[in-house]
């Protein structure tokens, strides 16, 4: 016996070691939950926060290109997709292909041109189309694009560059009277190709070249037309066509801008000049952005302007300078735009790198490159993550962009924003299109005016009804009726949204369509009707029939009372809308008053979701009500106090933080909701407060295009943020509730 | 008048009204569907009658009528349609004339003043077809191979005895395609897939190549056989035939191979009719889904949403339960423990399709795609857990769901009396043990109620769903024959996006409509019957507990 009580025995132990392990699982589990909502957040945080990085540079190499013949100078350069291998277009008429990593030179092709010729002049097209041309001494033009051969040896990829000649070997002519050109801009498709050209003699001369099939001949004919051009500014250096071959260009360095319209390539005319667009600064470099409708000019003072055609009341297309970029110090040297986006790059006489993004009014990026030589050449890789830059010392460096996302800033998500071939800035959620250099138009405002629209018409709905009903079931209902209501109200909360959205969408909206006078005059009728029936009812109805109904049951009675006065407003509809809207309320909506009309509207969406939300604040604010101290309401009852004046002076002021918690619980499982929303709405995101509009909500849009978003673009890290948005606006609803809850309970103890 | 107001009674009347208000709402909604989805398996009188078209066509009009609506008489004018008399507003028909092979639409909207004389004639048959929906029509001739063997009377009964035949038929082909075929194409996949990781794993060994050739070979022996089996059947399927003539007095032939279902339904007795309704109520509960989904059964929704619950339940019970045990029997009340009590009911606050986006960003893709660099290398790219499915559904909506069984465990825990854990621990339980064997026993009720309700609530939840793993169609169920058996990386088909997708993304929304409202009813009942017994479990939970305090 001793020796046992001395030394605790094995068992004994074994138990107390289960004790303490059972305290350290079940601590590690307790703590696992609150890891879980920290856990949301911050993956959702992860997956979020790259879209506000800036840009990175990373030095690669940088190396001395061998030079193609004595005073070789560098006229373009560029790269292939994998950012392999680069290319550099000499003044000699060359091509140097070279290894983007080392400098050294592959092949060095030389463009063939015509005896007793020399390169007057240089024009690089749209850079996805790899196109360049030679303009020469006796007014003809060579078209060139630089191709590049993917093969695999071995698992090893192998790329062959080359030069091709779309349009044949043969010159161009541009010029009839074959004078030199001193100034050229291309663009070609494939099948029409575009050249302006400035001659020595000072004209402006525009030649398209389409290739017809020939059914006879094996080799394309190819159609041309030619026109000279009025209406230049004097001392013309700039020169560019756009990717669709719509516009030409030309300004001088004092920053006049002539604009041609090519729509009639037989008939080009002069569309519109501008005296200045720099304002007073000289044009240093021009570009057009992917896409080709947006050009950006950049100038001696180092700003950037973006310009594009805006159509003005008139429908007249103006012009019109949208953005500055005013980040630089000199003056700017080179603009690159990227292939795809609506990024491009700068690059300035100081030596310093701008990474920009038009749309977002963001710049990513600004860096001294080396030593501070002034740049001249930059060409950014197709895939926008490489970099080539030549200063003036015909130094190459080679560099690694780290650029993901770069259409997103706060202007972007949440301001206004001018988007290509919009009259004015506009909120605008359009994430996706067929063509590939789509605007993605990733403005956050009108989501989330579409989810607070949808919570206000809810709460519209719900609010009175659930407060109303708490405040009776808490206060004057029978008990033996609340055994009854609050199950009922409890299977109303479990009820799937799905299904209450799929009524909403497929069985009430149409009802609604058709009976909207109806849906009104319940507004109206319902109260009055209930009012006249009380009043009915303790007035005038003889005792013996009222007191057969016990005490406190006025809920039931009134259901009947209820469904007869709704049965009644929506079979008058059809005579209220014929009496008071001409026959159809949704015509004279359209036409009288000017209110568009969704099927699938605001009022839909406020009567579905406040059903869904009804149950909610309904439970809580009774839980609420009916937890005042009960000695209260006695003292105030036993002073005098009607019930009404009682419930109004003292329940209500009691309980009216549990009562808010409610309201705060409710708006937030109103601004989450997804189902009811997806169903009843047209889903279109609209601005506008109108209840006979329809919305879209960021859950909505969430389960709408997430199964679509490739995973870690912008697109999908833009909902993403969208759900953090969510998250963030449910939080606070929640915690605020849940602080006040607490603290009421605390009250009521005391109490 | 005026002291009645103040009295304050008028308000208390209002605030009344608004519980009758929800309380009707509540009810409105479960009739509504009850109504429509209990009708949908009843059989509907087929009729007859000559329609004069207000633009003057008169022709004969055979089917159901669908269902009705009231309408303004001015929206019946901008139709194009002059309505007869003065009224403010008329009657409309949603009219199902099915055959939409010879009609091109299967319903038209028709004003039954137009109608003539309405007949039912014992003669009309309904024939429920695999493609082009229902046709409605007097039965002519029945063929086999192509020759006419009956007519009228004889058709009838040919017709009967046959469809029997091809039915089993057809039943058989479909065995062997679904399940042996199918058994024999997951074979052959895994004999890939191990060939593959053979291959990764840098392993030669010739002898495992081989076993692996000879499997695969006598696999497509086997397919060769049934293949064979399958397509001698075929001809018998396909022999048999009947015409019939539809209302625009065409004659239509339909293939036996191609019929579900024959009826008379104005000849049908109330006891055939009960029949057909428990008959269509079966094939609902028990068949996969016809033509895109707007027909047939929905065997594979119920299916997969029984199996999420379960996996979820897996999931969620002991995480909640420990949870909560923590929090009421072993966390310091103080600071942290208010912080958790935020957590959790942030938790069950932050939106549902949230947790569809963390679940599909860091389960499927984060999880998911790890899981498949560690373990599945060989049928990469192709992902096997990187990809929505059934598990990553199921811990999502056991995410979504664990604050209702911590809350509800806690309510359990909180109301067992002080008492009895005393008395437990007084006689030399340790804490552990006192949980174990006294707290946790009278708290298994709060629990089961919590479950319950976390699977009401799982079983209706959707948006998330749409994001983690649930599908249209799947082709196979997560639970099947071939080893392992069971199938956590597959899509699966749930009840609720069963709505959500029949009732808004099909091409025939009409025809898919009485469907949807059924699919919802059963939906409902279950999570109404599940509520209310979680209901009923606390409500005999709470007595108890009132008794043993006092």
């Amino acid at each position: 016996m001793a020796l046992t009580s001395n030394s605790p025995s094995l068992h004994q132990r074994a138990r107390i070691m289960k004790d303490v392990l059972a305290r350290y699982a079940i601590s590690v589990g307790g703590i696992g939950v609150i890891l879980a909502v920290v856990l949301i957040f911050f993956y959702l945080l992860f997956v979020v926060v790259p879209l506000f990085k800036p840009a990175k540079l990373e030095s690669v190499t940088s190396y001395q290109p061998a030079p193609a013949g004595v005073g070789d100078e560098t006229l373009h350069l560029a790269m292939e997709e994998q950012s392999e291998i680069g290319v550099r277009f000499t003044s000699y008429g060359t091509a140097q292909f070279f290894f983007t990593g080392s400098g050294a030179v592959i092949r060095e092709q030389a463009v063939s041109l015509p005896p007793d010729t020399t390169i007057t002049s240089f024009a690089a097209g749209a850079p996805h189309t790899a196109v360049v041309a030679f303009g020469l001494s006796n007014g003809t033009a060579i078209l060139v694009r630089h191709t590049y051969q993917v093969s695999f040896l071995d698992d090893k990829r192998m790329i062959t560059p080359s030069l091709d000649y779309p349009l044949g070997k043969n010159p161009l002519i541009i010029d009839t009277a074959s004078r030199p050109l001193h100034l050229l801009a291309v663009q070609s498709d494939g099948e029409q190709t575009s050249f302006g050209a400035v001659t020595a003699d000072g004209r402006l001369l525009f030649t398209h070249f389409a290739a017809e099939e020939s059914f006879l001949e094996e080799e394309e004919l190819l159609e041309r037309t030619s026109a000279e051009l009025e209406g230049m500014p004097e001392n013309t250096a700039y020169l560019l066509l756009d990717t669709e071959q719509r516009y030409l260009y030309t300004a001088n360095r004092e920053g006049a801008l002539s604009i041609f319209d090519l729509a009639h390539k037989r008939q080009p005319a002069l569309d519109q000049r501008l005296p200045s667009v720099t304002e007073g600064a000289e044009i240093t470099a021009m570009a057009l952005l992917a896409g080709g409708i947006s050009l950006m000019i950049g100038g001696s003072d180092g700003r950037i302007s973006q310009w594009f055609p805006v159509r003005d009341e008139s429908g007249r297309s103006v012009f019109t300078r949208i953005r500055v970029f005013d980040s630089q110090q000199g003056s700017i040297v080179s603009l690159v735009p990227e292939f795809y986006r609506k990024g491009f790059l700068a690059a300035d006489s100081s030596g310093e790198l701008g990474i920009y993004h038009a749309t977002a009014h963001r710049t990513l990026l600004l860096e001294k490159l080396g030593d501070g030589a002034p740049l001249e050449h930059l060409a950014v890789s197709p895939r926008a993550n490489a970099l080539l830059v030549e200063d003036r010392s015909g130094k190459t460096r080679f560099l690694r962009i780290e650029n993901e996302h770069p259409e997103i800033s706060f202007s972007s998500l949440w301001g206004k924003v001018w988007y290509e071939n919009y009259s004015q800035p506009e909120y605008i959620w359009q994430s996706s299109s067929a063509s590939d250099s789509f605007e993605p138009k990733l403005s956050l405002t009108p989501i989330t005016f579409g989810t607070l629209k949808a919570a206000f018409y809810a709460m519209l709905v719900a609010l009175p009804l659930a407060v109303l009903g708490a405040i009776y079931t808490a206060q004057f209902m029978a008990p033996r009726m609340r055994r009854i209501v609050k199950p009922t109200i409890e299977i109303m909360e479990a009820l799937p949204t799905v299904i209450i959205g799929f009524l909403a969408g497929l069985w009430l909206a149409p009802v609604l369509e058709t009976h909207l006078p109806g849906m009104f005059a319940l507004l109206l009728i319902l109260p009055l009707g209930i009012l006249l029936f009380a009043f009915i009812w303790t007035h005038l109805v003889p005792d013996g029939v009222r007191h057969r109904v016990p005490d406190n049951w006025e809920a039931a009675l009134l259901l009947p009372v209820v469904a007869l006065l709704g049965w009644f407003s929506f079979s008058i509809s059809p005579t209220l809308e014929r009496v008071l809207f001409g026959g159809n309320m949704i015509q004279w909506l359209t036409y009288e008053m000017g209110i568009p009309f969704d099927q699938r509207n605001s009022l839909v969406v406020g009567i579905a979701m406040g059903f869904a939300v009804i149950p909610t604040i309904f439970s809580m604010a009774e839980d609420a009500l009916f937890g005042v101290p009960k000695h209260l309401i006695r003292g105030s009852l036993a002073l005098g106090a009607t019930p009404w004046q009682t419930l109004m002076r003292v329940i209500l002021l009691t309980a009216s933080p549990g009562i808010f918690a409610a309201v705060m619980i409710g708006l937030g499982r109103a601004v989450g909701e997804t189902m009811i929303v997806l169903m009843a709405t047209g889903n279109t995101p609209v601005m506008d407060f109108s209840i006979f509009q329809g919305m879209r909500t960021l859950s909505a849009n969430i389960a709408v295009e997430m199964p679509e978003a490739e995973v870690a673009s912008t697109h999908y890290r833009v909902l993403f943020l969208a759900a953090l948005v969510l998250f963030v606006m449910t939080f606070i609803f929640n915690t605020l509730a849940e602080l006040v809850r607490q603290r009421l309970r605390k009250k009521y103890s005391n109490l | 008048m005026n002291g009645w107001f103040k009295s304050g009674s008028p308000w208390v009347w209002l605030s009344a009204a608004a519980v009758s208000v929800c309380i009707l709402l509540v009810v409105a909604l479960l009739g509504l569907i009850a109504a429509r989805g209990l009708v949908f398996f009843w059989p509907k009188q087929v009729l007859q009658t000559h329609y004069q078209d207000p633009s003057g066509i008169s022709y004969r009009l055979i089917g159901e009528i669908q269902d009705s609506e009231e309408i303004p008489a001015a929206r019946l004018r901008e139709s194009g349609i002059e309505p007869p008399g003065d009224r403010d507003s008329y009657t409309r028909y949603l009219f199902k004339t099915g055959n939409r092979d010879a009609l091109g639409m299967d319903f038209r909207m028709i004003l039954p003043d137009f109608m003539g004389k309405v007949e039912y004639p014992a003669e009309l048959m309904v024939v429920e077809r695999r493609e082009w929906g229902n046709l409605y029509g007097y039965l002519k001739e029945f063929r086999e191979d192509g020759r006419v063997v009956a007519q009228g009377e004889a058709a009838v009964a040919e017709l009967q005895r046959r469809l029997k035949e091809a039915l089993e038929l057809f039943g058989e082909i479909r065995h062997i395609e679904k399940d042996l075929i199918g058994a024999i194409n997951y074979q052959l996949e895994q004999l890939r897939l191990e060939e593959r990781r053979l291959k990764l794993a840098g392993d030669n060994d010739p002898a495992k190549r081989d076993a692996i050739e000879a499997r695969r070979k006598k696999l497509r022996e086997e397919y060769a056989e049934l293949q064979k089996k399958r397509n001698g059947l075929f001809p018998q399927l396909n022999r048999y035939s009947f015409t019939a003539e539809i209302m625009t007095g065409q004659l239509v032939e339909v293939p036996l191979a191609k019929v579900v279902r024959v009826y008379f339904p104005n000849a049908m007795g109330p006891l055939d009719k009960i029949g057909h309704y428990f008959g269509k109520l079966w094939e609902f509960v028990s068949d996969e889904p016809r033509e895109a989904n707007t027909e047939g059964g929905i065997f594979p929704a119920i299916f997969g949403t029984v199996m999420m619950v379960l996996l979820m339940s897996v999931v969620v019970t002991p995480c909640g339960v420990v949870a909560a045990v923590y929090l009421r029997e072993y966390a310091r009340q103080g600071f942290v423990v208010r912080l958790i009590r935020i957590a959790v009911n942030n938790l069950a606050g932050v939106p549902s399709i949230v947790y569809g986006v963390f679940g599909l960003g860091f389960f499927v893709y984060f999880l998911g795609g790890g899981i498949d660099a560690l373990f599945y290398p060989e049928a990469l790219p192709s992902p096997t857990f990187g990809t929505p499915g059934i598990l990553w559904s199921s811990i999502t909506l056991a995410l979504l769901t664990l604050p209702v069984v911590i809350v509800a465990t806690e309510e359990g825990l909180a109301r067992v009396p002080r008492s009895i854990r005393e008395g437990s621990l007084a006689l030399g339980a340790t804490k552990a043990e006192t949980l174990w064997r006294t707290v946790l026993p009278m708290a298994s009720p709060a629990m089961m109620t919590g479950l319950i309700l976390a699977v009401a609530r799982a079983a209706g939840e959707v948006a998330p769903l749409m994001l983690v793993g649930v599908v249209k169609l799947a082709p196979s169920l997560p639970l099947d024959g071939n080893p392992p058996f069971l199938h956590l990386d597959r899509k699966f088909m749930h009840l609720g996006f069963h709505i959500y997708d029949v009732g808004f993304q099909s091409p025939n929304v009409e025809a898919a409509r009485p469907l949807v409202y059924a699919t919802s009813l059963l939906l409902i009942l279950v999570i109404v019957v599940l509520n209310l017994t979680a209901i009923r479990i606390r409500n005999h939970l709470r007595e108890k507990y009132r008794s043993l305090e006092s």
